[in-house]
């Protein structure tokens, strides 16, 4: 038997860390404990977070929005600032496993256990999200960029947790987009996705671009050289078809059960070339993007 | 373990270790055997219960995550004798084969329907998506979650 702590507080949770070093802490469940059950990890006891009240929930700022870790995908998806100014967010977090899964997978989960393929982490990095990470010591803030090491692997030391993730509000970007590719709509891995925002001209014209891809490489993949490649362009089957091909020289995917790496490739690029298709539909979102 | 928790409707307390899993509990400590197990890892939804109204996997949840909780499993959701409406639709539509994965699918139903009381058919199959059934009775499923939508809900019914 493994006891399972249930802190409510700051307090109660670093008393608990203090005694039980080697605790595994979890909030949703739905990584952790499977892996406990497969064998994988064997921890001592365990941490749940879902009660921690500072880890729930969305706070807005002037100019920032605050999504405690705990915070399911369910909450996330639903919340009207959210909805509002991050809807590249709100497409990954919609398309995450299944409803039970999101009403019980946390966004700080989803961050921790850095999946390649976790399907809020490309939104998280164009949108230059930075981690709230505590402990009994302090706080401190850093790039999501810098949080996530490896694939599994991020920057948290004995005695931190993740708290919760920051984001910046910028209404510029009127183009929103996530696509994934899975063996199946729901309950998949991805094989390969996509997030992107753009700011595109009355033109047609594509001024600014921020794209992040899941599932080709060992963390999220960003490919300045692609951005750079479709910025001051008309976004046009052309432009993207040409950038398609640094994106294929750009991953490292691997292969596994799911898809090869050479497929992988292949959707890597096609994702970008259906942008065009995709930023050419009807505006229907309050802030000018499509959600 | 003590805790403290509403099953179906019933405050009760259970004395159990604090890490045993939720879908044991009900199957085995409390022989409420309608809720099922199948994969055991969050994929297949068979273990589906609602807490405080929210579809979630048993499987995937410990006895400490109870606390405090209003839990439906599938035996809460008729009134005696008088099924609930989903699962009535369920009997109407023969949306029901093997069985097995009825449960998860009715509960994820319900809570489908609370979110959204009139689901287009692309709604309800995400809804549902969380539950497999490997008799892929599908159809039926999805024409009995729709037949069930558009019943009038009880506030409907009084005015």
């Amino acid at each position: 038997m493994r006891n399972v702590f249930l802190p409510r507080t700051f307090e109660d949770l670093w008393e608990t860390l203090e005694k039980e070093p080697d605790a595994a802490l979890y909030a949703g469940g739905t990584d952790l404990l499977v892996k406990i059950r497969a064998g994988c990890v064997d921890p001592p006891c365990l941490v749940c977070l879902e009660r921690l009240h500072a880890l729930q929930g969305i706070r807005e700022e002037p100019d920032k929005v605050f999504i405690g870790a705990a915070t399911t995908h369910s909450r996330l998806v639903e919340h009207p600032a959210i909805r509002e100014q991050f809807p590249v967010l709100v497409r990954g977090a919609s398309v995450l496993g299944s409803p039970p899964i999101r009403h019980m997978g946390t966004i700080g989960g989803n961050i921790v256990t850095a999946s390649p393929a976790g399907d809020t982490l490309p939104a998280l990095y164009v949108m230059d999200a930075a981690v709230e990470v505590r402990s009994a010591a302090g706080t401190r803030i850093l790039p999501i960029r810098e949080f996530i090491l490896g694939p599994g692997t991020v920057d948290l030391r004995k005695g931190e947790i993740l708290c919760g993730v920051w984001l910046n509000k910028n209404l510029e970007w009127n183009v929103h987009h996530y696509e994934k590719v899975g063996r199946r709509k729901a309950q998949a891995c991805s094989v390969a996705s996509l997030a992107a925002v753009l700011v595109v001209s009355e033109t047609f014209e594509t001024e600014k671009a921020r794209l992040a891809w899941g599932s080709v490489g060992p963390t999220v993949v960003t490919l300045q050289e692609v951005e750079d490649a479709i910025v001051g362009k008309q976004l046009s089957n052309e432009t993207l078809n040409a950038a398609s091909t640094l994106v294929q020289h750009g991953v490292s995917p691997i292969d596994d059960i799911r898809a090869s790496a050479e497929y992988r490739r292949y959707v890597a690029g096609a994702l970008l070339t259906r942008l065009a298709d995709y930023a050419a539909a009807p505006i229907v979102s309050m802030n000018g993007s499509r959600l | 373990m003590r805790i403290d928790f509403k099953l179906n409707g019933k405050a009760i307390f259970i004395d159990v270790p604090p890490d045993r899993r939720v879908v044991d509990i009900m199957r085995e400590d409390l022989r409420l055997t309608g809720t099922k197990e199948s994969c055991g890892t969050g994929d297949c939804g068979a273990c589906t219960i609602l807490v405080d109204g929210e579809s979630r996997l048993s499987c995937l949840m410990l006895a400490v995550q109870l606390q405090g909780r209003d839990i439906t499993t599938i035996e809460g959701l008729a009134e005696g004798d008088s099924l609930h409406p989903v699962q009535q639709a369920f009997v109407e539509h023969g949306a029901v084969q093997c069985g097995f994965c009825i449960p998860g699918m009715i509960l994820s139903a319900v809570d489908l329907l609370d979110r959204t009381p009139k689901p287009g058919r692309k709604e309800i199959r995400e809804g549902l998506s969380g539950n497999l059934c490997r008799c892929t009775g599908y159809q039926k499923i999805v024409d009995a979650v729709q037949a069930a939508s558009s019943l009038p809900t009880k506030d409907e019914s009084v005015s």
